[in-house]
């Protein structure tokens, strides 16, 4: 019923009231916490290039991992808590490349090349599960991932790897929890063309190639297919009555999303040097989306400007609240605050009411 | 109930065996599972029937706690972790005050039932904010809430909450150690009167109070309130044009089973005899909810009689997996990160089904007019 | 001709003031008249029998009597309401059913796992007070079983037909539900007036006959009915009055053994306009270009059965009928948006059904009688609204690279087309970049337009065109159609619910009844004639 003619605000507080409301409350309460987190920074004897370099160093590491909630959140498939699936393929991608023997930073493509296949594989299953329970879609989402996770667990240990980097050593079967990545792709993109003025060191490569995913996504979503995929996600019956294929559409979308979600778990590992199995992808889907929602994306609509923002803040808030924490209160409650902040955002969207759509 | 069940039962009566192997797909797997692990992981009869009772007594407090939001249509409540966290806080201010043995538990429970009721009321009151998606919001609700209780046990108790007694406080002064012991406590419900049957422990006043909660959850579905939620549950709209307060009916199922849980988590770590400060409750809502739904239930029915056949064929699967999976492979960790697999497995397989069950429900009237049709052309 | 208006009263408080009465209500939405000075008396024990065209403004008229949330919520009501010579004003239904009324709605309102007893009972079981309750107030009562089956055997039994109470209402026949919700009304002490939407719709012819016997019975306990229903037939049998609405008036209110269903029907349907503002063309050349044959659509309340039906080359062709007769199923169903089985052709071309991308590609195109529902992304600019369907099928407003590989959106040629309707439909907005949501209901519906029309069809379904949006939006949207038809050339099926509109735009009407055609008729026939096509076959 509310055929009522669009309201323009009128006068400049009424303007400023709206953008508010629309941005959102914690969304403001975490930006403002950030802001304050800058400015504490030096009276506390922080080392504010230190803190930016990592945050920046971590925004490299995350954003594509944040950018894989993109396609699926177009296409309406909602928040994508199954990220830890495409984790897992990420995870096959980089162990087998190792275990075949690739070397140095060449290792790192190898390992998106041989993840690729299983995200293409993976993304195709869960895509067609997600198309027949359409509706119960973020709570499956969640325990495929769980499930994926804890199957692999088995596998990490009955796979027959054999490279003594990577397996336990006295068993010589089995796969350890942390694998070093030294010699293989460790700061694989991270060296490449890395500026370091001072204490300011920036990952170029990374950025640059994050920004090369960013683009492909940003210009996938220009195309006509990507037109589709948010129509899709805005009004499946609109989208089904131009004739869209609309199940085609979101496989594909969940397709992208584990790819990148693969991808995106590669990229870091190679900034921060380790290959994490067993029960590390377990709760790897929740920072990422509370960063998506944190930039400002909703369970409905995310841009690549949402990405960057949400992760920029998140990882803003990881590294700088230990620190300034530490050396004002002497207390590291950096952990509970990230706790509390990211699932209040995650709440915070999930209660928002979508639009009515019948 | 009983007149409940007649007409489906009549009617699935005449289908046969078929639809009751379908209709009950996951007790049967896991009575497999177990039927095979069983003889591999050669454990004797009387140490498995011992385990079994031990956990009964132990989880069937908290899984009953489930099984009133399912009746109120809010799917399984992931946020029962909270009613945990409740009685975790309780247990802490029982020991700091040195109270133990029953009268600590009586105490605990009691101390309990306020934190439960807060922290049911926000969860309910963000549910109804969330219709339509209540399970994957319980179950963030539930990670926030752990924030929340970490800031109070890890930097509040000392300088703000007192906490008098140094053994549960962490060494630097303030916030709660990572383990606080119950040894005090530790199965004083199970042993205030148990005897044994065959080498078989009887914890006599634990089953009485797990019958007792029982009984109560039979008589609940008889009063008004229990007809409300179940009206609620099955048509809100309904409900709501027939003057039932909705919201309210659906606030109050949360709380209960908060409060449910909350007493559960007390049982259950007496049982354990000492608490994992800051991840006993973590865990905790993943098992019991695997549990129900290993007995056959589903995200919109639950019955008693599924609560006691879920802890008995997960628990059984649970202590019998890590020595089977040894057996077989050689690698003891396989059979710890099996059950585990299981476990998400059997929540997952349960939604799926809940899902392409609602889906499949709409009838295919389309087949029916074109016979009609059809039939009409020819005569 | 309103011979039976109610006469108005002096005072209120006259002795003998009748059940119910109405005195000059009137109701408008959005500025658009729905209800006007409606007047009405009912006396304790009459069966009203309340009848007129879908959108004459009965069941807007029941919701006020019933005091529903939605006619507060768009700005109330004008005019007085009386019970029992009692000024009332119901804030809520909840008011409406203490005071004796009540209503069973076209939609079942039931648990579907509870039986009839507890159906029939819902939020008002006797209960027993106990130990628990008395601590934790009475939500904690237990139910009196017996004192349910007990009331809930003498509300059926009042009823005066047989249903099991002890059933569920999952394994009832539809025509059981129905009765259901009668012995639900009928089991609260204090009714008075029953307000019965369509209850034969759903009901056997056997079941209808048994309804129609427990009105005579309901009536003699002087139980007031208002009954609505489309089969005139019913309405003669049982009531004692007839009031027939139109527009939102009050035509006629007559008593029921001075009329005929001849005289009913004219009334509902007739305003004696000659229909001369339509110049009737004589086609040239009558090519069949779309048939339709044996046609089944399962579209829920619009089914479809077996329809047969040819489309003429270049004409306007009306498809009316009452609600829930199916004639929406028709383009859904040809359209691909609802399950649908039978042979569609066009150009001697058969159409996959259940495929719409088969149907846009074939060059037909749709325009849905659900603007917010499938019409619009509400959430996305006209530009994408408009351009979409286009883009999608045509591969119009793409520029392509790399030898057809990327297909790049082209926003220049999308905002060309967008403003080039925008200004051709004189679409009220901001700009082009606006979302569709913010615009009123005509507006929405003239981007739906657009969207259809910048596919550039050979074949247009137009479905419901005007519902919902004001008088000025509705001549711009009916002569748009209009232009589109002579200058395009299109063929253009057009689904209404408004004769009077079908009359002014089409060159022929086809009359849906009972899910199929009752009838094919030129415009210029009387509406009399169209009036007994639509209530031929209701079912």
């Amino acid at each position: 019923m509310s055929e009522t003619v669009n309201k323009t605000p009128t006068t400049f507080r009424e303007r400023v009231m709206e953008a508010l409301r629309s941005f959102g409350l914690p969304r403001l309460i975490i930006a403002g916490f950030l802001l304050l987190l800058f400015i504490l920074a030096p009276f506390v004897n922080a080392d504010l290039p230190m803190q930016i370099t990592n945050t920046i160093n971590r925004f490299s590491w995350n954003a594509v991992l944040v950018l894989a909630m993109v396609p699926m959140v177009h296409s309406g498939c909602g928040l994508n808590f199954g990220l830890p699936l495409g984790i897992v393929a990420g995870l096959l991608g980089g162990t087998l490349s190792i275990e075949l023997g690739f070397r140095g930073p060449m290792s790192f493509f190898t390992s998106v090349l041989i993840a690729t296949p299983f995200a293409l594989l993976f993304g195709v299953g869960y895509g067609w599960l997600l198309n027949h329970i359409k509706g119960g879609e973020m709570m499956i989402a969640t325990y495929v991932g769980f499930s994926s996770v804890s199957f692999m667990c088995m596998m990490w240990l009955l796979l027959p790897y054999h490279s003594p980097n990577m397996v336990w050593g006295l068993s010589g079967k089995g796969l350890r929890t942390t694998i070093s990545l030294e010699g293989y792709y460790d700061k694989a993109l991270a060296n490449f063309l890395q500026i370091n003025i001072g204490k300011f060191s920036i990952p170029v490569g990374t950025l640059l190639f994050f920004a090369l995913l960013a683009f492909c996504m940003w210009a996938f979503l220009h195309t006509k297919t990507g037109t589709a995929m948010t129509a899709v996600g805005s009004n499946p019956t609109f989208a089904r009555a131009a004739g869209i294929n609309v199940d085609k559409i979101r496989l594909l979308s969940v397709v992208m999303s584990t790819w990148l979600g693969a991808v995106g778990i590669l990229v870091y590992q190679q900034g921060f040097g380790f290959i994490q199995l067993y029960n590390a992808p377990f709760y790897m889907a929740l920072p990422a989306v509370s960063a998506i929602l944190i930039g400002g994306a909703s369970v409905n609509k995310a841009s690549i400007m949402n990405v960057i923002i949400g992760t920029f803040l998140f990882q803003g808030i990881v590294t700088m609240t230990p620190t300034v924490m530490n050396n004002m209160i002497h207390m590291d409650m950096s952990e509970v605050i990230r706790m509390i902040a990211s699932n209040g955002m995650i709440l915070y969207a999930l209660t928002r009411k979508t639009e009515v759509r019948r | 109930m009983s007149q409940l069940v007649k007409p489906a039962s009549g009617r699935s009566s005449g289908k046969g065996i078929g639809a009751f192997l379908a209709g009950n797909s996951v007790p049967i797997m896991f009575i497999l599972i177990c039927a095979v692990c069983i003889p591999i992981s050669g454990f004797s009869v009387p140490y498995l029937l011992n385990e079994i009772m031990s956990r009964l007594g132990r989880n069937a407090f908290l899984i009953l706690s489930l099984l009133i939001p399912i009746m109120a249509g809010m799917g399984l409540n992931f946020g029962m972790t909270l009613g945990a966290m409740a009685g975790e806080i309780a247990l802490i201010f029982v020991s700091d005050w040195q109270i133990w043995g029953i009268p600590g538990m009586v105490l605990a429970m009691i101390v309990s039932i306020p934190f439960s009721v807060l922290l049911g009321l926000f969860c309910g009151k963000i549910l109804n904010m969330a219709k339509g998606r209540e399970m994957i919001t319980s179950y963030i609700i539930s990670f926030f809430i752990n924030g929340v209780y970490q800031l109070v046990v890890l930097y509040m108790m000392g300088p703000i909450i007192p906490i008098a007694h140094s053994s549960i406080k962490l060494p630097r002064g303030y916030g709660i150690r990572n383990t606080v012991s119950l040894l005090n406590m530790r199965q004083s419900l199970d042993n205030a009167v148990s005897f044994r049957i065959g080498g078989v422990k009887i914890p006599v006043i634990t089953l009485l109070i797990i019958a007792a909660m029982c009984l109560l959850i039979v008589w609940f579905r008889r009063t008004k309130l229990g007809q409300d939620m179940r009206a609620v549950g099955q048509d809100l709209q309904v409900a709501k044009d027939a003057g039932i307060d909705v919201e309210r009916t659906r606030i109050i199922s949360i709380v209960i089973s908060t409060v449910l849980a909350g007493i559960g988590m007390i049982i259950y770590l007496q049982n354990m005899g000492n608490l994992s400060t800051y991840s006993s409750h973590s865990q905790v809502g993943m098992f019991c909810i695997a549990a129900l739904l290993v007995g056959g239930a589903s995200v919109d029915r639950a019955s008693i009689g599924n609560v006691f056949l879920g802890v008995i064929l997960f628990h059984t699967m649970f202590i019998v997996a890590p020595n089977a999976g040894t057996k077989i492979t050689g690698d003891s960790m396989i059979g710890e990160y099996f059950r585990v697999f299981v476990s998400y497995g059997v929540i997952t397989v349960a939604l799926i089904m809940y899902e392409t069950k609602k889906r499949r429900a709409r009838a295919s009237m389309g087949r029916q007019l074109e016979a009609e049709q059809q039939e009409a052309m020819r005569a | 001709m309103p011979k039976e208006v109610v006469k108005r009263m002096t005072t209120a408080k006259q002795t003998g003031a009748p059940l119910l009465e109405m005195r000059n209500v009137k109701k408008n939405f959005f500025g658009n008249q729905v209800l006007t000075d409606i007047n009405l008396k009912l006396e304790a024990g009459q069966v009203l029998g309340l009848v007129g065209e879908n959108g004459a403004g009965k069941t807007t008229l029941m919701k006020i009597l019933f005091g529903m949330d939605e006619i507060r919520e768009t700005g109330g009501y004008g005019g007085d309401i009386f019970l029992n010579g009692e000024k009332v004003n119901f804030s809520s239904p909840f008011d409406a059913l203490a005071k004796g009324i009540g209503m069973v709605h076209q939609e079942f309102s039931l648990i579907p796992g509870f039986t009839a007893t507890e159906n029939i009972l819902l939020n008002r079981e006797p209960k027993k007070e106990n130990v628990v309750s008395l601590v934790f107030g009475e939500r904690m009562n237990t139910l009196e079983r017996r004192e349910m089956d007990r009331q809930s055997e003498a509300a059926i039994e009042k009823m005066g037909v047989r249903i099991d109470e002890n059933m569920l209402i999952n394994n009832m026949p539809v025509g059981h539900k129905q009765f259901t919700e009668i012995a639900r009304e009928l089991s609260k002490e204090q009714l008075q007036l029953l307000i019965l939407d369509e209850p034969t719709a759903v009901l056997t012819e056997h079941e209808a006959v048994a309804l129609l016997d427990s009105i005579r019975g309901m009536a003699s306990r002087g139980i007031a009915v208002i009954f609505i229903t489309h089969r005139l037939q019913e309405i003669l049998s049982v009531c004692d009055k007839v009031a027939v609405m139109r527009d939102g008036c009050l035509v006629q209110n007559v008593n029921a053994k001075d009329t005929s269903v001849q005289e009913i029907t004219r009334w509902m349907v007739g305003r004696n306009i000659s229909s001369g503002e339509n110049k009737h063309r004589q086609l040239a050349h009558q090519n069949v270009i779309m048939s339709i044959r044996h046609l089944w659509v399962d579209m829920p309340g619009e089914t479809v059965r077996d329809v047969n039906l040819d489309v003429f080359e270049g004409e306007i062709l009306g498809i009316g009928g009452l609600a829930g007769q199916g004639k929406l199923g028709i383009p859904n169903g040809v359209m691909g948006l609802y399950e649908a089985g039978g042979q569609v052709t066009f150009r001697g071309n058969e159409i996959a059904l259940n495929a719409p991308r088969r149907c846009l590609d074939a060059s037909l195109a749709f325009v849905s009688e659900d603007r917010r529902g499938v019409g619009l992304l509400l959430d996305e600019s006209l530009e994408w609204n408009i351009a979409f369907p286009a883009m999608q099928i045509q591969n119009k407003f793409l520029k392509s690279y790399l030898g057809g590989l990327i297909k790049w959106r082209d926003e220049k040629a999308i905002r060309d087309v967008t403003e080039k309707y925008i200004d051709e439909l004189a679409i009220k907005c901001t700009s082009s970049r606006q979302n569709a949501k913010e615009l009123s209901g005509g507006n929405q519906q003239k981007v739906c337009l657009a969207k259809a029309f910048a596919l550039e069809p050979q074949f247009l379904f137009v479905s419901e065109p005007t519902r919902g949006i004001d008088v000025g939006a509705k001549s711009l949207v009916l002569n748009a159609l209009k232009k589109f038809n002579q200058e395009s050339g299109v063929t253009i099926v057009m689904i209404s619910s408004e004769l009077e509109e079908l009359r002014q735009v089409c060159d022929r009407i086809a009359i849906v009844s009972g899910g199929r055609i009752a009838g094919i008729l030129p415009a210029s026939d009387s509406s009399e004639d169209f009036g007994m096509l639509m209530v031929s076959q209701v079912k």
